[in-house]
């Protein structure tokens, strides 16, 4: 397979590395020329001093012959522009690093569909870390069934209430209360649902967005 | 999108024809450009900033003119104005030929003043065809 990665900043470095090491041919374009002098040694010659959002730069490298092209400079305009161009140019597979999150709808809509965004990826670790606001999928059971953790929290609809009252999506039950001093209780009816209670819920992978409007509400953990 | 002197300069014009116009830069230095007279907003901003062309008002917009510096800035920003907010007509600068070529071919109308100032310097000169 035949890579062109456009920036050799430390993604660019790094993901040619790797690439060199996995027997793909390589070829680093970093517009820098002391910067490109200076990974060009560590990378066995593989990287070219220019401009990758230049038509004739792209055309020089054997754009024509590329299986995929990887954008990966800090700056989402020049990442787009090369993505735009090697795509023009008929290379099958693009790829682009997004630094800003919001500006990954664009590349969506410009039909550039793998974009890989460093600020969503940690947010989305942020976000599995957060257990006061979130759902946490605790296992995969049989037949497209999931088995989830719920904690309440002070907004929570259902604080208050009994499990019988609260109306779940279908073909899901709460299973298991585990309460804040880490007593397990099978739900009743005269069980009353209080913050800081861990419901262990089974549910449809398909009714996970309904199951967490029902029990956490609205606005769950990070809106981004 | 580019108070520079070609943006101020249509910015004047159509603000003159009785036209709503908004102009937007990043550096409100760049207004001094515009004339005494000039009845249009002046917003202070990215133009590569979603939010920033939303509150600009992008999306009641007929026209989008990106001329700033950079030809990628405003490929960026041309491609928000057409895909985001659906403006009809969109004017991207593109000073690399090349580029602006393939722009083109991807939804926009664009403007090389390389090429466009090369041919105009080059009619200037007598006997300027085959030798």
């Amino acid at each position: 397979m035949y890579v062109i990665i456009a920036g050799g900043g430390k993604v660019g470095y790094y993901l040619g590395r790797e690439l060199l090491s996995g027997d793909h041919e390589m070829l680093v374009i970093e517009r820098s020329a002391s910067r490109a002098a200076e990974i060009n040694d560590l990378l066995e010659g593989t990287v070219q001093q220019g401009d990758a959002c230049e038509a004739s730069v792209l055309d020089g490298a054997g754009i024509a012959r590329a299986d995929l092209v990887a954008a990966v400079t800090g700056d989402d305009e020049d990442n787009l522009v090369v993505c735009e161009i090697a795509r023009y140019r008929g290379v099958p597979r693009v790829l682009a690093r997004v630094n800003n999150p919001t500006n990954a709808l664009l590349f969506q809509k410009r039909g550039i569909e793998t974009t890989v965004s460093a600020t969503e990826a940690i947010l989305s670790q942020i976000e599995q870390e957060l257990p006061v606001t979130s759902m946490v999928p605790v296992m995969q059971l049989h037949q497209g069934l999931e088995l989830v953790e719920v904690r309440l929290s002070e907004t929570s609809p259902v604080v208050g209430r009994t499990p019988r009252e609260v109306l779940l999506p279908p073909e899901s039950l709460i299973a298991l209360i585990v309460d804040s001093g880490g007593v397990p209780r099978v739900p009743g009816a005269d069980t009353t649902l209080t913050v800081g209670d861990a419901l262990v819920v089974v549910t449809r992978a398909e009714s996970k967005g309904m199951l967490q409007e029902a029990l956490i509400g609205g606005a769950h953990g990070f809106d981004t | 999108m580019g108070c520079g002197r070609t943006g101020a300069a249509i910015a004047a014009s159509l603000d003159q024809d009785g036209h709503s116009v908004t102009v937007l830069d990043l550096n409100a230095g760049q207004f001094r450009r515009l004339p005494d007279s000039f009845g249009g907003r002046m917003a202070v901003g990215n133009g590569m900033d979603a939010e920033v062309l939303e509150r600009a008002g992008a999306r009641e917009a007929d026209a989008f003119v990106a001329v700033t510096q950079g030809d990628n800035r405003n490929y960026f920003a041309s491609q928000l104005a057409r895909e985001i907010f659906g403006v009809k007509n969109v004017v991207c600068r593109t000073k690399d030929p090349e580029r602006g070529e393939i722009f083109g071919h991807l939804g926009l109308q664009t403007y090389s003043p390389t090429s466009a100032g090369a041919e105009a310097i080059l009619a200037m000169l007598p006997n300027s065809g085959p030798a």
